[in-house]
């Protein structure tokens, strides 16, 4: 693996750290307000300064690394799970269901632009964390799966498989025992790419104001309340924070995507 | 020619349905409103009269659909007489419904603000493709250099950082601390600078990734020895022949990007109150839930997708004969 995926590693391994013992690290109440001390720059007592309502930034940065991450694994997890799901089922029949499922269903979702999708589901939904997770979920599975189906395909094909046919193994035993664990690698890139989507639109949805709702610490919602040319005149270290949280996080999932989609494909190493 | 016919008719068959899907999806979004339109709309204080003129006037009184069900009546068939059906009857009229605010025509709700998502989006796009084609040219004809590296660090920076991180900051540096440029609006004709390149720069740092690739790959060919052997400048080489054949998955990514353009416009409209689509559906619509006006904007951003894909796929298929023939 070459050197931005140990970076992409390391920056991830320390958002991840920050939000399991967020409550041992942040210094202060995330959500108590003292407006003798709004905009204060950075300084010893708030490492990134206080927001327009006096808030420590620094303590909600990382309670925000929680509800990133906590979106992200969940989002990826149950996409995954989905997607495997149909595009295993998509790629190991065939015939009318594989017709069905990868010439039309996944044409349907991906008819939408993704973030679309989400922000109209929420918008008829209503915001809150289970509904974005939904929403996100429901965007998000169509990858997985066409990787899966295209994986599948592939695999099926395999002498081992035939054997196993052969031998009278049957559709479900093949497909779990033969197929899933020969197929499922590049599954494994589609999900870090996916969890750098995940933290993404969920910061998108909650700056939109359809994602979790304040004054929960979403990053997204904390740019969202500091974009106005008061706060950024007055302390742009309001907006410099989250953001900068928010792209590295997500530039640390696409290393690592990026890093694993070259470690796993021969092709690409030799380059 | 009867094979390429059939193929022309199942894509555009396959398009109509996806299509049929998305309206009838769009259509049943509605139905997701937890409890009453009427009441979100009119208020908890408002009489049952009221609701009542509310939901015959916007035809909310009709059945949802073809079948309903509830416990009383167990499954029930309505017939044609149901808002699915009145949708479709409307859009295929050119009636998107009216809104539920303002009682204005929703389709000239959107027809007032689509050109300047449209001209936005065009701009971002000049703006990426202007960014991309010499930065990845660099890169691709200094492959594994520095300057190589610095191009690819670059571009995955623009991938990686969102478009509300990047506009915001770009108010900061260019509207607060230089003054070149007022934060919001869209009065002065330069205001346009600031949203372009916000929208554009994920889409910069993907086409930068694609020329690089494209140059090395194309570098490689048999033509490009014989354009260096007769002598031509490697300016030449690079500039007429490498990028006119490196160029065609560009134009495929930029026609695929164009919707993804449109609805991205949804944030950058809003960081610059750039009066567009997006912050109609923002504002107007989810921002006062006005139902059908979300319903009228969400199935115009995605129809106008779905079509630029298709004719991407369609210009694609026309621009590389190795792709037609296979």
């Amino acid at each position: 693996m070459n050197r931005l995926t140990y970076i992409g590693i390391a920056i991830a391994a320390t958002f991840i750290l920050a939000a399991l013992f967020a409550p041992l690290i942040v210094t202060h109440d995330v959500t108590a307000q003292n407006l003798a001390i709004r905009y204060a720059a950075p300084s010893a007592e708030h490492w990134f300064g206080t927001d327009a309502l006096g808030r420590d930034v620094f303590s909600r940065v990382v309670y925000g690394a929680r509800i990133s991450l906590e979106v992200g694994i969940i989002v990826v997890t149950v996409s995954s799970v989905i997607g495997v799901f149909i595009g295993s089922i998509a790629g190991f029949f065939g015939g009318l269901i594989d017709r069905f499922l990868s010439g039309y269903l996944f044409n349907v979702f991906l008819a939408f632009p993704g973030l679309l999708l989400a922000i109209a589901l929420v918008a008829f939904l209503g915001a809150g964390l289970g509904k974005l997770i939904l929403a996100l979920c429901v965007i998000g599975w169509v990858g997985y799966a066409r990787v899966m189906r295209g994986q599948v395909l592939k695999v099926r094909e395999y002498d081992f498989v035939q054997a196993a046919r052969a031998l009278g193994a049957g559709s479900f035993r093949i497909l779990k025992t033969h197929i899933l664990p020969n197929a499922i690698q590049p599954l494994i890139v589609q999900a870090s790419l996916g969890m750098a989507g995940a933290v993404m639109s969920e910061a998108s949805l909650s700056f939109l104001g359809l994602g979790i709702p304040p004054p929960a610490p979403s990053w997204g919602t904390m740019i969202e309340e500091s974009r106005s040319f008061d706060i950024l005149y007055n302390a742009p270290h309001v907006l410099l924070f989250p953001g900068l949280a928010i792209a590295l996080t997500v530039l640390s999932f696409n290393f690592i995507g990026d890093g694993l989609r070259e470690y796993l494909d021969p092709k690409q190493r030799k380059r | 020619m009867k094979f390429k016919l059939f193929r022309f008719a199942r894509s555009v068959g396959l398009t109509l349905l996806v299509i049929w899907t998305v309206v009838s999806l769009v259509t049943l979004l509605i139905e997701l409103v937890p409890g009453d339109p009427a009441t979100t709309i009119l208020g908890e204080t408002a009489t049952l009269e009221q609701r009542e003129n509310f939901n015959h006037q916007h035809g909310l009184d009709r059945p949802a659909f073809f079948v309903s069900y509830n416990s009383a009546d167990g499954l029930k068939w309505n017939g044609i007489e149901n808002r699915y059906v009145d949708y479709w009857t409307g859009l295929l009229h050119g009636d998107l419904g009216r809104s539920f605010r303002t009682d204005r025509p929703v389709l000239d709700m959107i027809l007032e603000r689509y050109p300047s998502t449209i001209k936005l989006a065009f701009a971002s796009m000049l703006i990426a493709v202007g960014i991309a084609i010499p930065l990845g040219v660099l890169a691709g004809t200094h492959k594994n250099t520095i300057t190589d590296n610095l191009a690819s660090f670059v571009a995955l920076l623009g991938i990686s950082l969102p478009t509300f991180v990047i506009g915001p900051f770009l108010v900061y540096i260019f509207a607060v601390k230089l003054g070149w440029f007022s934060p919001t609006g869209s009065a002065n004709p330069e205001d346009i600078i600031l949203p372009a390149v916000t929208l554009g720069a994920a889409l910069s740092a993907i086409l930068t990734r694609m020329v690089r690739s494209s140059v090395i790959e194309e570098l490689g060919e048999d033509y490009v020895r014989t354009a260096r052997a007769k002598g031509l400048s490697e300016r030449t080489v690079v500039y007429k022949h490498v990028l006119k054949n490196g160029l065609i998955p560009v134009v495929t990514i930029l026609g695929l990007q164009l919707g993804v353009l449109l609805a991205g416009a949804i944030i950058t409209e809003k960081i610059f109150s750039w009066q567009g689509l997006g912050l109609l559906l923002l504002e107007d619509g989810i921002g006062k839930r006005d139902y059908r006006l979300v319903q009228g904007c969400v199935l115009v951003i995605s129809i106008t997708y779905i079509l630029a894909n298709s004719l991407t796929d369609f210009i694609y298929r026309r621009l590389d004969p190795r792709i037609r023939l296979s």
